[in-house]
């Protein structure tokens, strides 16, 4: 596992952001190298992770070390993990280094350091919510939470109230469920603050299930509130959980996680919809750029490569930020359809899963490269380590596919359970969640 | 507050533990006071299980993100107690889910520590909690029966599993419960009426249609919400100019649907963009809290004796009993009900349902008592309907 040394953290007057101390650099184009510290587009190319993780460490202050999985889709949503020696083949018995029980739930586990976070729901109408702590090399229990939940529990039966992933910052965990319930714990499960979101704001559900998830820029915690019936995107400050700001939304049932990147100096998060994607400041909420568009799709996150953020949509669409602040698009690709899963982005190539499998696209041009099939029900997003994607499917088989100029499936690996949360990749072993367990696949010690 | 006497003395840093309980309950909107709860949390956690009843004592006026605070400062004590094996205040816990005074869930809280430190907690307090106040307790309970029943019925002991059966019913809120009750007698030829068990409204007047182009009728005061007066009844008879400047009039609709729902594209004929409204007189032996629970897959907004009490704009994203639920208080004698319920335009053919289900229950999800005052449009739409078939 590669560690990242943290350096100091100063606060300037009220801003939240982090700098670099004792070095301290005063132009915006130096603070940007120390927080974005790797050339850009470096990042989703497989050995630049370790730089992401860098950037991560700087304005996160926190013990996130480049092989964690800290959030939904891994360090920055890359899906992408530096991990290596990672099983190909696994069972219900073969290569499970543990497995534990779990009530209902379709959130993916995080990983940081030594601890296992998961969320779950259970009791009749889902009404209790629970937020797992696990330890990540023994499966041993170290604490579990329990809340009960304050907002509506109605949802489509395929998801669950403990569909959103949790995140951590290697420190804390902050689980929001679809009830509206948001918590942060401390990694000896102590609460440090909690809010009953639909207390506050009682139009934000939908009778779908929300399911996007909160994702940490700096000291605010992002949540997507993007509802039919209200809707609104929400920077909460990590510390009190009191809001920093709030921004409204189209009015529109959607389950896009955030996608977080560097514009012009400033942190922005992506917030995308079937209507539009929108860069937001994640210390202000201001809106910096804006890109409309009626084919978008309103579940799969957008992926980033180089600088062109990838939108899916149907077509999806490849945009470049100009000079002047507006997105320009770049290329649009029908081969390259939103579904439910989240595209991949590792050594110049997107990764996404098709109705029946999985396609390969050059990142520069949006042509196909090639495509492979897979079978059907992607409900999970695709992840990448060691140059292999691992495709989880419905039915509880994980595909394992060797990339290259051609796709080799070298496994498909059935845990005999539903399977619909994106794995986790860290400490050497893949982490996945079924219907009713979280195991835990890795070689022998 | 009963609460706060049963609280140990000792003093915590700059807080007693009754001042840090005060903090746990005083977080305010979007976060307000998180900070002081937080310190307030450790504090308490701090105090080891000898706090346990003052936990629970202090969820029954808890809100519910309170209620949340103490729970998890509850659970916090007991696991570490039990990593450190420290009894738990088994007494005063025992006597405290006794008590169905106390908040029902606080009240289920302290049964399930009790559970982790004596498995045959169930066995002890299930059998009498067949009519507890408390939802998850109750459902427990009703659950045990069950299980007993189908035990009576794998026996071949028939005439025992009716009886389990009709009594596990006496208790059952919950749909899956109640479903599998009246399956499972119906299979022993005995018939329940599950929709009278729920409490669901069947006897209605439905006026339609108005506008709801665009979804722009839902904020739309159309006459029979513009009538509305707490202090008058609407009038049957009356007449509306609806969408298209169309006469409307009320017309009388009764649901024989097990769950209660009122088809409205059978009851008004196939329409989009449009609202309907329903009208119900319902009478009350005795002013009570009641919870109205709504289903419906269009967007609603619900009025009880000319107050709106519940709205959502949502449309076709799911249908589930219960799936909404507004309290309110029915005051004795008669009261009415209004529901809106507007259908947009959506193409799609799963977009296509307009109707709703709606039932009067109490906090637990038991009928209430009452019934429908049922005015003379229904009883000329009764003979109408009488004079067609002759």
């Amino acid at each position: 596992m590669n560690h990242i040394p943290l350096v100091p953290t100063l606060r300037v007057g009220t801003h939240v952001g982090r700098l670099c101390v004792p070095s301290r650099e005063k132009t915006e184009r130096d603070a940007e190298r120390r927080l974005f510290p790797f050339p850009r587009g470096a990042w989703e190319r497989g050995g630049g992770l370790l730089g992401f993780v860098a950037f991560f460490a700087l304005w996160q202050v926190s013990p996130i070390q480049a092989g964690d999985w800290p959030q939904f889709r891994g360090l920055g949503g890359t899906a992408v993990s530096d991990e290596k020696g990672l099983p190909t083949k696994w069972s219900v018995t073969e290569n499970v280094r543990w497995k534990v029980g779990l009530p209902g739930g379709v959130s993916s586990p995080v990983v940081a350091g030594d601890r296992v976070y998961v969320t779950a729901a259970s009791a009749f109408r889902q009404r209790r919510l629970h937020v797992f702590s696990f330890d990540a090399a023994t499966g041993e229990k170290k604490w579990e939470r329990q809340l009960a939940a304050t907002g509506s529990t109605q949802c489509h039966p395929k998801t669950s109230m403990a569909a959103p992933t949790p995140v951590t910052d290697g420190r804390h965990v902050y689980a929001l469920f679809a009830t509206g319930d948001l918590a942060a714990f401390n990694r000896e499960g102590d609460l440090l603050w909690y809010r009953a979101l639909q207390r506050d704001y009682p139009d934000i559900t939908n009778q779908v299930g929300m399911a996007a998830s909160p994702v940490l820029a700096g000291d605010t915690l992002l949540l997507p509130l993007e509802n039919a019936g209200d809707s609104f995107a929400l920077g909460v400050d990590v510390k009190t959980g009191r809001n920093r700001w709030k921004a409204p939304r189209r009015r529109e049932i959607n389950w896009v996680t955030p996608t977080v990147m560097r514009f012009r100096g400033r942190t922005a998060a992506l917030f995308q919809t079937s209507g539009e994607i929108t860069a937001y400041d994640t210390d202000s909420g201001e809106v910096l750029w804006s890109f409309k568009n009626n084919k978008l799709g309103s579940v799969p996150s957008p992926a980033l490569v180089d600088d062109l953020i990838i939108a899916p949509g149907t077509p999806s669409i490849a945009l470049r930020i100009l000079g002047n602040g507006n997105p320009e698009v770049v290329w649009t690709s029908r081969r390259l359809k939103a579904a439910y899963a989240s595209p991949v982005v590792y050594q110049g190539r997107i990764y996404a899963m098709t109705d029946i499998g999985i396609a390969c696209l050059d990142s520069a041009t949006g042509e196909e490269i090639w495509r492979e099939r897979l079978g059907h029900g992607f409900s999970a997003s695709p992840i990448i380590a060691d140059g292999k994607l691992y495709i989880a499917k419905e039915e509880g088989d994980t595909s394992v596919v060797e990339l290259g100029d051609k796709p080799k499936i070298l496994a498909n690996n059935d845990l005999k359970e539903t399977l619909l949360a994106t794995p986790a990749i860290a400490n050497g072993a893949i982490y996945l969640r079924t219907e009713k367990h979280l195991y835990c696949i890795a070689g022998k010690k | 507050m009963v609460a706060l006497f049963f609280l140990p003395a000792v003093i915590v840093g700059a807080e007693t533990p009754k001042e840090a309980l005060v903090l746990l309950k005083s977080v305010g909107r979007e976060g307000a006071g998180n900070e002081a709860a937080a310190r307030a949390w450790k504090e308490v956690v701090a105090q080891g299980p000898s706090v346990l009843p003052a936990i629970l004592q202090a969820m029954d006026d808890a809100d519910s993100a309170s209620a949340n605070w103490l729970r998890t400062a509850g659970d916090a004590i007991v696991d570490r107690a039990l990593s450190k094996s420290r009894s738990l205040p088994s007494g005063a816990l025992e006597q405290f889910v006794r008590q169905s005074r106390h908040n029902g869930a606080a009240r289920r809280l302290a049964y399930e520590w009790l559970c982790r430190i004596d498995a045959k907690t169930p066995d002890r307090f299930l059998p009498g909690m067949l009519q507890d106040p408390s939802p998850e307790l109750r459902r427990d309970a009703v659950a045990a029966v069950l299980k007993q029943a189908r035990s009576e019925l794998d026996k071949g002991h028939k005439d025992a599993a009716r009886a389990s059966y009709r009594r596990a019913l006496t208790g059952a809120c919950d749909k899956d419960q109640v479903d599998t009750i009246a399956k499972e007698l119906d299979k022993l030829g005995s018939k329940i009426d599950v929709a009278a068990h729920f409490g669901f409204v069947r006897h209605w007047l439905l006026a339609a249609p108005f506008d709801n182009h665009n979804e722009a009728g839902f904020n739309v005061v159309y006459p029979p919400e513009k009538s509305l007066d707490p202090t008058k009844s609407l009038n049957p008879m009356a007449v509306f100019k609806g969408k298209d400047g169309k006469e409307v009039r009320w017309t009388a609709a009764t649901t024989v649907d097990r769950y209660g729902m009122v088809n409205l594209n059978k009851e008004l004929g196939k329409q989009q963009g449009v609202v309907a409204y329903a009208l119900a007189a319902i009478e009350s032996p005795k002013e009570r809290p009641i919870q109205i629970r709504v289903g419906s897959l269009n967007a609603i907004k619900i009025f009880l004796n000319g107050k709106e009490i519940f709205s959502r704009e949502e449309y076709h994203h799911g249908i589930d009993m219960d799936q909404y639920i507004a309290s309110a208080t029915l005051k004795a004698g008669r009261n009415e009900l209004l529901l809106k319920v507007c259908q947009n335009e959506q193409k799609e053919e799963w977009a296509q349902e307009w109707g709703f289900q709606l039932r009067l229950c109490d906090a637990v999800g038991a009928a209430i008592p009452f019934s429908v005052i049922q005015s003379k449009i229904h009883t000329q739409t009764h003979k109408s309907a009488k004079e067609e078939r002759n």
